[in-house]
């Protein structure tokens, strides 16, 4: 194989494992928002939140 | 008693995890902005040297490989002293920080593992040899997976903390087993050739990029490690409010 395979290999693993993580953290995020805006939305709000409400 | 110091009160204003969420969201989009011009500049430069006279084109991937080994441990340093925040200081966000930092640190050292592979079969002739550099950052690797099984295996977020931070704390002899792996034994990976007592051993064109590359994974890391950190603040908000609807639906009942 040539070195050219090596080198493409290696920064194609990288990119992956590294688009990985970035689409972990964007993807964990909106499954977070989206789960509290349903709790906020049956009601279920933080104590601090609803002393804001109430102010 | 004398005032605390503007550090110590910075620092303790982002015990508050709602102020710690307002600074993410205004530094992360400077910080994301920043790694991608780094990584530009990095990438450009790694791909228009010209290749080393005995190493030929691999040489490039030392561009990736070398900023994700030291980010590897660079990672396991900061979840070090996470552990020592949770342990000594029991700032809130400590055991935040370490949490959302192995999954990031495994993934830097499974680049770390597998662009090493790829870059010891044509110079080594061997895609692994079990030699103590290697081994160790494998090692290191099975850590991070070890850690993020514990923390998803315990129920209750505090013991959890508390057990993580010792087994952290434990595994950090693991680091300078690593870096000075290659002097203490020997090895088939080479010795350092960029942070040693006298100075870097590589030539400044292979130097110069390979440093622009450290730096934009550092601030990938940094960038990727408080979202995690902000995902993390979220889940435990989230855990807590389903714990109160709980609570108010047997207390209702």
């Amino acid at each position: 194989m040539s070195h050219a395979f090596y080198v493409t290999a290696s920064y194609i693993a990288a990119f992956a494992i590294t688009f990985g993580l970035i689409g972990w953290v964007f993807i964990d995020h909106r499954g977070r928002h989206r789960e509290l805006e349903r709790l906020e939305a049956a009601g279920i709000r933080r104590r601090s939140a609803r002393a804001e409400e109430a102010r | 008693m004398s005032e605390p110091s503007l550090a110590i009160r910075k620092f303790s204003d982002l015990a508050n995890p709602t102020r710690f969420l307002g600074l993410v969201a205004t530094v992360w989009p400077w910080l994301a902005g920043l790694t991608l011009c780094l990584f530009a500049v990095g990438l450009y430069l790694s791909f228009t040297t010209t290749g080393d006279y005995q190493q030929g084109e691999t040489v490039r991937i030392m561009y990736v490989h070398v900023p994700a080994a030291w980010l590897s441990m660079m990672c396991y340093t900061v979840m070090a002293l996470s552990a020592l925040g949770t342990l000594v200081w029991r700032h809130p966000l400590a055991d935040v920080s370490a949490k959302a930092a192995a999954p990031i640190g495994a993934g830097f050292t499974l680049v770390a593992l597998i662009t090493g592979s790829l870059w010891g079969k044509p110079m080594w002739g061997t895609w692994w040899v079990w030699d103590a550099r290697l081994t160790s950052v494998f090692v290191l690797f099975l850590m991070y997976l070890g850690l993020i099984a514990l923390n998803r295996a315990m129920d209750d977020p505090t013991r959890a903390a508390k057990v993580s931070a010792v087994l952290i704390l434990v595994g950090f002899v693991n680091i300078p087993i690593i870096k000075f792996s290659v002097e203490w034994w020997n090895t088939l990976h080479q010795p350092a050739s960029v942070v040693r007592m006298d100075g870097p051993t590589i030539d400044s064109e292979f130097l110069w990029p390979l440093l622009v590359m450290a730096i934009a994974f550092s601030m990938l890391f940094f960038t990727l490690h408080i979202l995690a950190m902000r995902n993390e603040i979220l889940r435990r908000r989230i855990a807590v409010l389903r714990r109160h609807a709980a609570r108010s639906a047997g207390g209702a009942a």
